[in-house]
């Protein structure tokens, strides 16, 4: 909402500060200042100045000079190029010394301006420069008398002299300020809501426009008559009608005015119609009387399929929840939106009908975000306006049809509407109010914000009485923001709840996944961050069957698109595209995990919330292989008290992963994730040349089993007997199961068991291996001796030779 | 014999005087004291000196053996300390190579940003807690006091997969999954991901985290937010932060309030970071509506409360100064190992 500091000063005419003085205060009671302009920021030093002679330059033919009154006595004078000037004429000129807002092409404007000082031009002294709009920084578009190309030439109108301030003469002396309104306060789209807001920021006296009645003795009725059949969707419609039209410039007050806030004047009766629709935040649509088939209004519903021309020339679809205006025989406008070409003004205009209605906000945002039409009308009509406001705006643009002459206002006003509801009531509750902000704010200070916000005091009843303008004020909260914003936000006192103490913590999952975190970045990966939602292709590309179940998933019914079209419930994708992002940037040794989820649901289309399941991802290529990650899930597990609990148990069915190098991860005999290299045809779809390794550990399987309870089992006392074992055994024996044997058969005096070799080659036959283990025995209790640990030796290679395993000699 | 003693002793000391390794000194050793040394030798003799002379002589191959071991001692002494010099003359390192370094990860800028402001509300006793990013309409909207047709439910910033179910496009659900527990006293903030239909670019993500605080007790007031807030802003942004709260609106919240801190890059003054104003804008607070309070199952006239939400991902960028977030969701590990 853009608002001119000198509109606002019409309603609030004591009101007497800065500009960063107004800005900070109406932020801090709640208009938030998104940016402001100062009009004349640049512009210095310009005054009215009247052309006494102008005489050919000597050396230039496309120059004159100028003898210039600029109310000092002796003419400066003036060399200037300017095509459209003449002796007598009355102009801003820029003093030496002075600056100016920007170059007479209006281009963008340079932050400081321009700078004025005299000089010669072909050898001929100018002391100053006369100004066209542009340089005094605004546009034709807003000042429509302005030349197309030249200086701007004061009308007889201006009632200026030589040496007056030009600026002041161009309303320039003034600020726009853009608030950001927030959607609860519908009276803020409007400037005497603004006002109203100002008048109490500053407690000061706020003045409403004074409505005059308007109208000649005629009566509306014999001009027209107005049927609303959808009620619902227009609880209230008022029109007037204005004949033997005079269309003409309004005056310059009002275009400034409308120019500051950025609406281009065009002639009186359409700035009259945006002015109020500025002034009271109602939208206003005029009609010419002539074009109305049978002088009859009807509000009704569109069919299903209907078009319509609106009076930009567009036709629009239309469909049976859009709301019309018709006229006894055809469609008119479009309600709240925009009007139709058949019934356009036109300069042609005699007699005008002036509408002024209430529509459903709802329907009206739905309607023109369906018709694909958003405009200033629908764009305030859309926010919910009171159906009070119409009658009060449809008479004060009669009233100023008749103040600017610009027409016969018919007398009587149209008025179809549903019954008003009554006024909110609320009890007037100080005590609470205090309660809730933790202040102690007088009761009678409370009235006294309230009486400046038209909010009344009922002392019979003790009740606050909210003007129907206040739609967002319905409780004690509400009424206690008020009192707040005109306490002051920075007065309320600063305390800490006091009460029941809590205890904080993070949940056990919480620590679970820093844990997770911890052990991932300590071993090198990078903490990433992918989408939840992908496409569905992914499947293909990580070469998952047909009728994998990960290909049931939930589908979003407005995506992005359909690369985001999908909740993902594997977490591979997001991390191969990270991975081969780095990789074709070529980032060397790239790790990478991510916590998050996947999305199961539970059956399709959902009825239920899906199976949110965080899963630990992490990727790398580079230095390090399987065993690198598989050393990173061994840690994970250690920390979390589940050392021993897991296996690896090697498989084919990872489709993604490499057949020959991939694991699922057991924890206790439940999947809680797997590991391998990624298959080479993936990476290909992923356009990567590099080898990746990715490991997946579902958070919610190890969050279970994860324990923090550490008990100290006690340093052993007593020395260790180790043996090693040097085993020739066939290939395709994994050596995890031979650590199975080893560790079932040691039974309870085997303390550790590790793997430090493992040889093929020449020295051993084909299709053998030979694997070397190192075991350590001891006994809590005693010193263990060699006749303790060669039966436990002797039980374990007895076993390993079941499985054509030989001690290598 | 007094003077063969003599004579063994002094030729001992040469000796040793001489010696210019361990090895050496030991022969020495062997030669003297060994049990065939010398010296031995003369202790064997002892049974051909006259009886009454045997303490006396006694007495002087004592005195010459302490002698010649403390030499001993003395000399080896020497000769370590020599040789060990030597050793770390020759083992001089050139300390300006550079280090060896483990290969290191790095947290994800949001989530330090997160795990720094988890750290200050635990410390003010509040637990952290979650919801489902997949979330019904009715938590999402309805109990937040955001009904049917609010313009904030426009299809063109909420994914929806059903007409019921859709993606959280806020952390605040979990604030009404928390009252209607019905456990009092509430003290609590749920980080999480949200989702908002909006195209990527520097400034936009479809996918990005809150932080959502709650708290509800009875007697708790606006004042207390302002407190809590001033104290988190201290905390996660240096204790020298200024604190402004300005009028605002939510649905859920009544009165509500956004929050601006005095700008950590400039500290107030202006600059390109606060677009000269000298305040950063960082979340939106209020006190819970009574409505919402009401259909949570919690009763406003005896309880009150106050929320906020924070934009994890704007907190982060403005911290470390990242000037796109695409950054963020792109995982280039030149990006990520730089926190």
């Amino acid at each position: 909402m853009n608002t001119p500091i000198s509109w606002i000063k019409a309603y609030v005419p004591d009101l007497d500060v800065d500009v960063q003085e107004y800005v900070d205060a109406m932020t801090l009671s709640g208009s938030n200042v998104e940016t402001y302009t100062q009009m004349d920021k640049n512009l210095d030093r310009i005054v009215v100045g009247r052309i006494e002679t102008i005489e050919k330059h000597p050396d230039a033919d496309k120059l004159v000079v100028c003898q210039v009154d600029v109310g000092a006595g002796e003419p400066i004078q003036i060399v200037t190029g300017a095509p459209n000037i003449a002796v007598g004429n009355v102009v801003p000129v820029v003093l030496d010394g002075g600056k100016v807002a920007g170059g007479h092409d209006g281009g963008e404007l340079p932050e400081n301006g321009i700078k004025i000082k005299k000089g010669k031009l072909r050898g001929v002294v100018s002391n100053g420069m006369m100004c066209s709009i542009e340089e005094l920084g605004s546009s034709r578009e807003m000042y429509p008398e302005a030349p197309e190309n030249g200086i701007y030439i004061f009308g007889d109108d201006a009632g200026v002299a030589p040496g007056d301030d030009a600026v002041e003469a161009l309303g320039l002396h003034d600020a726009v300020v853009e608030f950001e309104i927030t959607s609860n306060r519908v009276d803020c789209f409007s400037m005497i809501g603004m006002a109203r807001e100002a008048a109490a920021t500053f407690r000061k006296e706020f003045h409403a426009p004074a409505i005059a009645e308007t109208g000649n003795g005629e009566n509306v009725s014999d001009y027209i008559q107005v049927e609303v059949q959808d009620r619902d969707l227009c609880p209230r419609y008022t029109a007037r009608v204005v004949k033997n039209i005079r269309l003409a410039p309004s005056p310059k007050w009002m275009q400034r005015r409308l120019a500051a806030m950025g609406i281009r004047p065009i002639n009186n009766i359409v700035d009259i119609t945006n002015y109020v629709m500025e002034e009271y935040g109602q939208p206003m649509h005029a009609y010419d009387l002539d074009t109305i088939a049978g002088r009859r209004i009807v509000v009704r519903r569109a069919q299903d399929g209907d078009t319509f021309v609106t009076l930009d020339g567009q036709t629009r679809k239309l469909d049976a929840d859009v709301l019309m205006i018709c006229d006894a025989e055809k469609e008119i406008g479009l309600a709240g939106i925009m009007g139709g070409e058949n019934s356009m003004v036109t300069d042609q205009m005699t007699t005008m009908l002036f509408e002024a209605a209430c529509f459903d906000g709802t329907n009206i945002r739905l309607s023109s975000r369906r018709i694909g039409l958003r405009t200033d009308a629908s764009g305030k009509f859309e926010k919910g306006i009171e159906p009070q406001r119409a009658l009060d705006a449809i008479n004060r643009a009669c009233q100023l049809v008749e103040e600017l002459g610009a027409g016969e206002v018919v007398g009587g006003v149209i008025d179809v509407c549903e019954p008003i509801q009554p006024l909110t009531r609320l009890p007037f509750e100080p005590e609470r109010m205090n309660a809730l902000l933790g202040t102690d704010v007088a009761p009678e200070t409370m009235l006294e914000y309230f009486r400046r916000l038209e909010l009344e005091y009922d002392e019979k009843t003790n009740e606050i009485i909210v003007p129907a303008f206040r739609q967002d004020i319905g409780c004690m909260a509400d009424l206690a923001e008020e009192v707040a914003r005109f306490y002051g936000y920075d007065n309320i006192p600063t305390t800490l709840p006091h009460g029941e103490a809590t205890a904080g913590k993070l949940s056990f999952k919480g620590r679970v996944e820093n844990v997770a975190r911890d052990v991932a970045e300590q071993n090198g990966f990078c903490g990433g961050m992918c989408y939840s939602f992908e496409s569905p292709k992914v499947f293909d590309k990580l070469l998952m069957p047909e009728d994998a179940p990960e290909r049931k998933t939930i589908v979003l019914s407005n995506p992005l698109g359909e690369d985001y079209s999908i909740m993902r419930t594997v977490p591979l994708n997001g991390m191969l595209t990270s991975l081969a992002t780095n990789a074709n940037r070529r980032n060397k040794d790239v790790r990478l995990y991510e916590l998050g989820n996947v999305y199961l649901p539970k059956e399709l289309p959902l009825t239920e919330l899906p199976d949110e399941k965080m899963e630990l991802t992490l990727g790398m290529y580079g230095q390090g292989d399987f065993f690198t990650l598989k050393g990173v899930a061994e840690q994970l597990f250690a920390r979390l008290g589940l050392s021993g609990h897991e296996t690896y148990e090697p498989t084919r069915e990872y489709p993604f992963l490499h057949p020959g190098r991939q694991a699922r991860i057991m924890l206790d005999g439940t999947e809680a994730g797997y590991l391998g290299q990624v298959h080479p045809e993936v990476c290909d779809n992923y356009d990567m040349k590099e080898t990746a390794y990715l490991a997946v550990l579902h958070m919610d399987v190890i969050t279970e089993n994860a324990t923090f309870d550490r008990k100290y089992e006690g340093i052993a006392r007593y020395p260790a007997i180790t043996r090693d074992l040097s085993l020739l055994m066939p290939k395709e024996i994994f050596v995890g199961e031979v650590e199975k044997v080893i560790r079932k058969k040691g039974g309870a005096l085997l303390e550790s068991v590790s793997l430090f070799d493992v040889y093929e080659g020449d020295r051993i036959d084909a299709g053998m291996k030979s694997v070397a283990y190192s075991m350590v025995f001891r006994a809590k209790d005693r010193s263990l001796e060699a006749g303790d640990v060669n039966p436990v030796v002797e039980k374990i290679l007895a076993e390993l030779e079941k499985m054509g395993i030989q001690i290598r000699s | 014999m007094k003077e063969k003693l003599q004579a063994i002793r002094e030729k001992a000391m040469e000796q040793m005087g001489k010696a210019t390794s361990l090895e050496h000194l030991n022969e020495i050793r062997v030669a003297v004291l060994g049990k065939k040394g010398e010296l031995t030798q003369v202790l064997k003799s002892m049974k051909d000196v006259a009886p009454e002379d045997r303490p006396k002589v006694g007495q002087m191959v004592n005195e010459a053996r302490q002698a010649i071991e403390e030499k001993l001692e003395a000399e080896t002494a020497a000769i370590r300390r020599r040789l060990r010099e030597e050793k770390m003359k020759a083992e001089v390192i050139d300390v300006t190579l550079p280090g060896t370094r483990n290969l290191q990860g790095h947290r994800h800028p949001n989530q330090i940003a997160l795990d720094d402001l988890e750290r200050v509300f635990i410390g003010m006793g509040y637990e952290v807690v979650e919801g489902p990013e997949v979330e019904y309409d009715h938590y999402n909207f309805e109990l937040l006091n955001i009904p049917a047709n609010h313009p904030a439910k426009d299809e063109q910033d909420t994914f929806y997969i059903t007409k019921e179910i859709l993606l959280r496009t806020q952390t605040s659900p979990v604030q009404a999954r928390v009252m209607e527990t019905g456990r009092m006293p509430i003290r609590i903030i749920a980080p999480g991901r949200v989702f908002r239909s909006d195209e990527v670019d520097a400034t936009h993500s479809p996918s990005f985290h809150q932080v959502e605080g709650l708290v509800v007790d009875r007697g708790i007031t606006f004042a207390d937010l302002k407190g809590t807030l001033e104290q988190f802003a201290k905390e996660f942004f240096g204790p020298d932060t200024k604190v402004k709260f300005r009028p605002h609106h939510f649905p859920f919240t009544e009165p509500s309030a956004e929050v601006d801190v005095s700008c950590f890059k400039c500290g107030g003054k202006g600059c390109r970071m606060c677009k000269g104003s000298g305040w950063i804008e960082i979340l939106g607070c209020g006190m819970v509506h009574p409505k919402v309070l009401r259909d949570c199952g919690i009763d406003p006239e005896v309880y009150q409360g106050f929320a906020f939400g924070i934009g994890l991902e704007r907190v982060a960028l403005l911290k470390y100064e990242i000037d796109d977030m695409r950054l963020l969701y792109e995982n280039d590990v030149r990006f990520l190992r730089q926190f």
